[in-house]
């Protein structure tokens, strides 16, 4: 089985992040993998153990994509591609799902491809369902299990996570699945995945190496704003007894009008 | 000159990180509360490659280098102490001795198993009338036939009870003129017949680590197991002593980031006299003390660590690292209690126990006392060190990453 992976770098989950200027910013907070895009390359290396084959992970972005590049190196997937373009620095979720799509395409013969749910700094959580809809492909979103994959067949079972409960859902590869934490914690790195993650060379192209370009932005952000201050005030009820003290409380969120 | 960490040492931190918050923040309180050791801490670090970060590959390690190995403590102990007491004892007070001072032999039958996890190491050289004063110590190997015979008590033994192998101290020359002379370094497996230990509770801290005692009544270890030479007990304990420091240097500095960062988030939700208690001066001394202590600490282990990848003798650049985080890892951790205020004195939140561990590295490994008279000594030339027969070997990435 080809197997690929898509994986962004992030703000740490711990970063603050806030509105200067107009910008999004984070500070000096580190960056990381999506956490969500970890699942994404446990489900991968699941597959490539039980059905062989090979696992590849692309990541658009800077310099600072190489990160969440050798993160899932070291998690053990065998190959690394970047996709490096200034012109994507605008790029919305069908940019890059473009981009993603053109990407796997050059690789050719992929099965599977995997995302994590969503990235936790847009949190749009279209971009696996978008680059299926370039590719021409079906998406599998929200997957929870993995129940059935016959790659010699060409066929597909799982499971979806879904607000009313859980979906099973049958198809054919090639697809492209997003995975949700369900799916199983994901492996730590290991010290020789590290070893090995941090000598690789991982190869850039550019857009025109897909044979592609850069497509204006569908969606932009004109105005991004903190979300407004919120003011709590605590106040601790006392009383001298438990039914004292409830009647106070009760009384209070009638008056606050929070029921 | 280059302060900055490479890729490999980042991914280090975040995958010992992820281990540590992951695995063991969850059920640390429960562990410190009933002064247990979480039974998974011991297997899992050795699965995980941990136990053998820096040591060859060839030695069944991971082949990485004595940074990774301050890094990894310092992850470690920003979660908890017990899980960086592993590292001391297991790697920086054992497991180094035997790539420093062991035979071929002796690090196929030991260092082979202790690096890939399946055996788990101890250090022995305290003894309940022994401590600062090695050379006072009462135990002994006697030479007999192709055999040495132990006697006699250890005290303050991190992993006593969990360990199978075990690197004593004990004296084969009471004639020697100088008793240090008179102590020689051995490996024990810790299954031989007249082998007993125990745990100690009701210690202020480390509670959900294990530290005990042995004891050895006429127990016979082959006479291949002496390390070293005879004689060379003591300065093969104190160069373990260098890396045993190093590693709590190291954890040290976690911990001060664990009271730092803790005291950060508090101050950050915690209000006062109608503002959030960060925007006191006050506090914020307490904050900014906490930021210089952590990244002095930072400095002057990973300078440690850098010196010995190169190779170079480290003993008062360790020392130093030590005595400076540790005694700043118990103030930090008072800080963060008042900046807590009485929430900090409940264990409801981490910062008390915090101050409870943080107290037994300024006793254990060299007490503070010890370390300033260390520096005095090198400051005003009473003290020097002289080259040993067997150094530390410096890392060499090709060395380490063979087969």
């Amino acid at each position: 089985m080809k197997i690929i992976v898509c994986v962004k770098q992030v703000p740490d989950t711990a970063a603050k992040v806030v509105v200067e200027n107009g910008q999004v910013t984070w500070g000096d907070a580190p960056l990381v993998i999506n956490p969500w895009d970890e699942y994404a390359v446990e489900t991968a290396l699941l597959q490539q153990e039980a059905h062989g084959g090979d696992v590849t992970v692309i990541s658009v972005g800077g310099e600072e994509a190489k990160e969440a590049l050798k993160h899932a190196l070291a998690m053990g997937c065998g190959n690394a591609i970047q996709v490096s373009e200034p012109a994507l620095a605008n790029a919305d979720s069908l940019v890059t799902s473009q981009v993603l799509a053109a990407a796997i395409q050059k690789i050719g013969d992929v099965d599977m491809v995997f995302f994590g749910r969503q990235a936790i700094d847009g949190d749009v959580g279209v971009t696996a369902a978008q680059t299926a809809r370039v590719l021409g492909w079906p998406a599998y979103t929200l997957v929870s299990a993995i129940s059935e994959l016959d790659p010699g067949n060409g066929s597909i079972r799982v499971e979806r996570s879904v607000e009313e409960g859980r979906q099973v859902v049958e198809g054919k590869l090639p697809s492209v699945v997003s995975v949700v934490k369900d799916i199983g914690e994901p492996r730590y790195p290991s010290f020789m995945g590290i070893r090995k993650a941090s000598r690789a060379e991982i190869p850039i192209w550019s857009v025109a190496d897909l044979g592609t370009e850069v497509s204006d932005p569908v969606v932009t952000w004109p105005e991004i704003t903190n979300p407004p201050k919120q003011e709590v005030l605590t106040e601790i009820v006392s009383g001298d007894s438990s039914q004292e003290i409830a009647e106070t409380l009760a009384g209070k969120i009638l008056e606050e009008k929070v029921l | 000159m280059d302060f900055a960490l490479t890729d490999e040492h980042r991914m280090v931190q975040h995958m010992v990180k992820g281990f540590a918050q992951k695995e063991v923040t969850p059920i640390i309180k429960e562990y410190d509360r009933k002064q247990a050791m979480a039974p998974f801490v011991l297997p899992r670090m050795g699965e995980l490659g941990i136990l053998g970060i820096c040591l060859p590959v060839r030695y069944g390690g991971q082949g990485m280098d004595y940074i990774a190995l301050g890094l990894a403590c310092e992850e470690l102990e920003a979660v908890d102490s017990t899980l960086r007491v592993v590292m001391s004892v297991h790697v920086g007070l054992n497991s180094l001795a035997l790539l420093q001072w062991g035979t071929e032999e002796q690090k196929e039958q030991f260092l082979v198993p202790q690096s890939r996890g399946e055996k788990i190491a101890c250090f022995g050289l305290t003894e309940p009338g022994a401590g600062s004063d090695v050379a006072a110590m009462d135990s002994t190997a006697r030479l007999s036939g192709d055999k040495y015979i132990i006697n006699g008590e250890k005290m303050w033994i991190s992993l006593a009870t969990m360990a199978d192998h075990a690197l004593i101290v004990a004296r084969t020359n009471p004639d020697a003129p100088d008793p240090h002379d008179g102590l020689s370094a051995f490996m024990v497996e810790l299954d031989q017949p007249g082998v007993s230990c125990g745990d100690i509770h009701g210690k202020l801290g480390v509670r959900a680590g294990s530290t005990g005692w042995l004891s050895f009544q006429d127990v016979e270890i082959p006479r291949q197991n002496l390390i070293g030479e005879e004689g060379e007990g003591f300065k093969i304990a104190m160069s373990c002593l260098d890396n045993g420091r190093y590693t709590v240097a190291a954890g040290a500095t976690g911990l001060i980031r664990a009271s730092l960062e803790a005291s950060i988030k508090y101050a950050g939700e915690r209000r006062a006299f109608g503002r959030e208690i960060g925007k006191f001066q006050l506090v914020q001394q307490k904050i900014a003390h906490m930021v210089k202590s952590y990244e002095a600490a930072q400095l002057l282990y990973l300078r440690a660590g850098w010196m010995k990848n190169q190779g170079v003798r480290n003993t008062r650049e360790t020392s130093l690292a030590k005595w400076f985080a540790t005694d700043a890892s118990f103030d930090a951790a008072s800080e963060a209690i008042q900046i807590h205020g009485a929430y900090g004195y409940s264990d409801e939140y981490d910062v008390e126990r915090y101050l409870r561990n943080a107290k037994g590295a300024i006793l254990y490994e060299g007490t503070s006392e010890i370390h300033q008279l260390m520096q005095a000594g090198f400051a005003l030339g009473y003290r020097d060190d002289v080259p040993l027969r067997c150094e530390l070997p410096a890392f060499n990435v090709d060395a380490w990453r063979n087969e």
